[in-house]
């Protein structure tokens, strides 16, 4: 199987009825075998992208290109890409080898080829013996092995997943995508992903795109953008809690002339308890203790502003520490 | 403080509930079935196969339950094939006005068959308003049947169609279908059950259709239906006609084996017409955005408007043109009409007649229904389970026994009536009560049909929660339950009343002469001669239309209270 190169340039899509552009000129750029993440909020216009990359969604503007072809016009049986829905839409009146198998009908296979493919499938998604099961009959997790299966089936050389995971619970998240992302390696397939989560986003994706209101905000690798999201949404939307005004912190460290907003990761703030109180700049308000460390909100004794650091054990709240920030962590963020 | 009763042992006495509706009948729908084998098999009181054999062997029988069955047939296709496209723009396409005319398709379906016939004698009979004459013809029937049932076919098929996942189709594009083989292989599947349902419904239907058939099909296209009503009414061949019914019940049962089969799975049974509501999630309806979409939704509403709405406005036209203009001149003549003759009704008597016995049939059917459809749907299990709530087999085997009247012709009953209840104990046949006993036989399937699905969304949570809040179990039925069900109740209340004001196939039969109702003063005027008479069966039809509209649009406008859906 091979990826194909995804080219979308300045795509818009209209709703009827609806003020704003459902997606408002988005451009960009898929390699072969690359796993992008589309992340975004609700209403980001993330999904009716890839619809539109499908061809369930017409475009009113830009052109989406697969491996330099336009596709303007092709309808989704000959595109060549591969939908996997979010809430799957398996089919309900046919067993597991019936979905899977749904898209080899008309390809030049005979029908012990079929059934070959499909078995072929089914033990890539670990599901062999489910062939005769009702898809209404299966857990969560087989549900979503046998739409990917589905979707795998037609060697498409896009495949489009929207929020694959939403429906399943967090340990099965977890397992899922671990598994999705080896799949994905081993196929060399150009991948679209698109969710909210973005631990999802991160764990799956070589690069990421952040969709906010029809349009693109921020590109990047996932440590990119971490580390420099540029602007205080995309900062707050990746889950950054210690955005402030530059001068509150400006009697800790040295910003230079830069003013405006600043974004503190965590690993910047280092804290102590010191020996002698009166050295302390700033005093613990709470500590919440997230998978095995302890993020700690402090707040500084002049100023007020509060910050978040991350310690293997948290001080009670009310001691006094010691906070020191690393400048060079630090990242200013445009409005 | 007592041990608490857990909820289960409701179930106990649940069955008493269907005994009610059991006993009423086994005494006015078994009896008279009997009654029919018995005048049919053993006319003498011995078992005598004379009278079957000569029916069977006589080639008029063979011919008229041969039209009978390919009539159906055609029906039945003809129905599905129109109403197909309907059903898909009810449940995909985003139009003004789509919930008024979603209402507005059950006023053909309760349509009294002899306001129709009128309504299609106006259209296309010998001096009809299209200049083409098809009474007599195949035709006429056919599109009559089509009225009837157009909405069967979209308000059954469509409320599937909307609970269908439109992503299943998506998903089949992306996979390399073409939108034929989307449709042929994801949509058509899923819909298979509602399909059968709603055409073994129209074959039922059109099988035992009598009115249209009568008044529309001249001597020629008759059906086993008119042809037990000939043998009755007009040659006293009480024999034959129970033969006949016989043949016809054989028939029917046929017909519900088969498309049982079919239907296998489904649990809702095809009277779900009634009930059906509109519940696509908005996300599912697109408005016609493309020029394919536009017409495809001007192709619909054109069909409607050609084979339904025409009819009933042109009728409405034609009873308000007069020798002298535009005018009420044949309203005002009903009162006015020759008396003394024979053949005449007093409209106005008529209309009281009516709708008297419309609301003893109302009163009867609902209160007989709610016994069974509580016990046929009422909670022994919690909701939920893997039975999906239906409760234990009880209710399979109940309901059953409940629906079987609408698989028999309303001439079966009246002519079983007819025959049975002509002797002590049970002596009616002289009694006011015959009449509304023997719509009420009619009307409750429809009634249970209703009301069990309305039964069964009540969320169990909600009774729990009553119940757990310190209700009795009296306390929770009349405070949380029946009001949750009120819709329901008031919609199948409505369609018993407007199934009594129209019914003509049974009335036909038991009628008294004191007090006959409208249907029959239509059917009596239309079959007089003379321009006189015709404008009185347009005039009486157009008031019985606007009644049975009336009803029928009040009822099903009625929202559902959205607490029900928790």
């Amino acid at each position: 199987m091979r990826g194909g190169v995804l080219q979308l340039e300045a795509v818009g899509v209209l709703h009827l009825g609806a003020e704003r552009a459902a997606v408002d000129s988005v451009s960009m750029e898929v390699a072969a075998g690359e796993i992008l993440s589309i992340l975004g909020a609700s209403g980001s216009g993330k999904t009716t992208l890839l619809r539109a990359v499908a061809g369930l969604e017409p475009t009113a503007t830009g052109s989406i290109r697969l491996d330099g072809a336009d596709l303007a016009g092709v309808p989704p049986q000959r595109r060549g890409v591969a939908l996997m829905f979010q809430d799957l839409a398996l089919f309900p009146h046919l067993d597991v080898a019936g979905n899977v198998g749904f898209g080899l009908r008309g390809r030049g296979l005979d029908r012990a080829g079929r059934d070959q493919r499909v078995q072929d499938l089914l033990e890539r998604v670990r599901l062999v013996g489910f062939e005769h099961r009702s898809v209404t009959t299966l857990s969560g997790g087989q549900r979503q092995r046998v739409a990917l299966a589905r979707a795998l089936a037609t060697e498409p050389s896009v495949l489009l997943l929207d929020e694959p995971l939403s429906a399943l619970d967090r340990s099965l998240r977890a397992e899922l995508l671990t598994e999705l992302r080896e799949l994905f390696r081993a196929s060399d397939l150009t991948v679209v992903h698109v969710t909210h989560d973005q631990g999802e986003a991160f764990a799956l994706a070589d690069r990421v795109v952040i969709m906010d209101h029809g349009s693109v905000v921020a590109e990047g690798t996932p440590e990119q953008l971490w580390s420099d999201p540029g602007t205080e949404f995309v900062a707050r939307f990746l889950g950054h809690r210690t955005i402030l005004d530059a001068d509150r912190i400006a009697h800790l460290v040295d910003i230079g002339a830069v003013g405006g907003r600043v974004l503190v990761p965590e690993p910047a703030v280092t804290v102590e308890v010191p020996d002698d109180p009166a050295d302390a700049n700033a005093v613990v308000e709470s500590a919440t203790f997230v998978a095995g460390r302890c993020e700690v909100r402090c707040r500084l004794l002049s100023g007020g502003a509060e910050l978040t650091a991350t310690l293997p054990t948290a001080p009670p709240s009310g001691t006094p520490v010691r906070i020191a920030l690393d400048r060079t962590a630090l990242r200013t963020l445009r409005t | 403080m007592g041990e608490r009763v857990p909820l289960r042992s409701s179930l106990r006495w649940r069955p008493l509930l269907a005994a009610p509706p059991l006993v009423f009948l086994t005494l006015f729908f078994l009896w008279p079935v009997l009654a029919i084998l018995e005048r049919g098999l053993r006319p003498a009181g011995r078992v005598d196969l004379g009278v079957v054999v000569d029916v069977l062997t006589d080639p008029t029988v063979a011919r008229v339950a041969w039209f009978t069955l390919w009539e159906s047939a055609l029906s039945t296709i003809a129905c599905i094939v129109i109403g197909l496209p309907g059903a898909a723009l009810f449940a995909r396409v985003a139009f003004r006005g789509r919930r008024t005319l979603w209402s507005l398709l059950l006023v053909p379906f309760v349509m009294p068959t002899v306001v129709v016939a009128t309504a299609f004698i106006v259209l296309i009979g010998p001096s009809g308003v299209t200049g083409v004459s098809l009474t007599g013809t195949i035709w006429a029937i056919l599109i009559a049947h089509v009225f009837f049932n157009y909405a069967v076919v979209v308000r059954t098929v469509g409320a599937a169609w909307m609970t269908l996942d439109d992503r299943t189709v998506e998903a089949a594009r992306t996979l390399g279908a073409s939108p034929v083989r989307a449709f042929l292989s994801v949509t058509l599947p899923q819909l298979r059950a509602a399909i059968a349902a709603a055409a073994s419904v129209v074959f039922l239907f059109s099988f035992t259709s009598f009115g249209v058939v009568l008044l529309l099909g001249g001597v020629r296209q008759r059906t086993l239906e008119v042809e037990i009503y000939d043998q009755t009414a007009r040659f006293l061949h009480l024999d034959v006609a129970a033969v006949l019914a016989i043949l016809q019940l054989i028939g029917v049962v046929l017909v519900l084996v088969l498309l049982g089969r079919l239907r296998s799975g489904h649990g809702r049974s095809g009277t779900a017409v009634v009930g059906a509501d509109l519940r696509a999630g908005r996300e599912q309806l697109r408005p016609p955005a493309s020029l394919g979409a536009r017409l495809f939704l001007l192709i619909n509403l054109a069909v409607m408007g050609a084979v339904l709405a025409a009819p009933l406005v042109v009728l409405v036209i034609r009873s308000l043109s007069t020798a002298q203009g535009w005018g009420f001149a044949a309203y005002r003549a009903l009162g006015s009409a020759r008396r003394g003759s024979t053949a005449f009704i007093d409209p106005t008597d008529a209309l009281g007649n009516s709708l008297r016995f419309a609301t003893v049939t109302m009163i009867l059917a609902v209160l007989l229904g709610a016994c069974g459809a509580w016990a046929i749907a009422g909670r022994g299990t919690p909701r939920g389970r893997s039975n999906g709530g239906r409760g234990p087999r009880f209710g399979g085997a109940a309901e059953l026994a409940l629906m079987v009247p609408l698989g028999a012709s309303a001439v079966t009953v009246g002519f079983g009536c007819l025959i049975a209840l002509d002797r002590p104990p049970l002596d009616l046949r002289t009694s006011w009560w015959m009449l509304p006993i023997a719509h009420t036989v009619i009307a409750l399937p429809f009634v249970i049909s209703v009301l069990v699905p309305g039964i069964r969304s009540v969320d169990g949570r909600l009774l729990d929660a009553a119940a757990s809040l310190g209700a009795s179990r009296l306390g929770v039925w009349w405070r949380v339950e029946l009001p949750l069900v009120r819709r329901s109740l008031l919609v199948a209340a409505g369609f018993a009343f407007a199934i009594s004001l129209g019914e003509f196939g049974a009335t036909a039969f038991l009628v008294r002469a004191d007090d006959p109702t409208l249907p029959i003063a239509i059917g009596r005027a239309l079959g007089r001669p003379g321009g006189d008479s015709f404008s009185q069966a347009l005039a009486l039809s157009v008031i019985l239309l606007v009644v049975t509209a009336v009803v029928v649009l009040a009822v099903d406008r009625l929202r559902p209270i959205r607490g029900a859906e928790f």
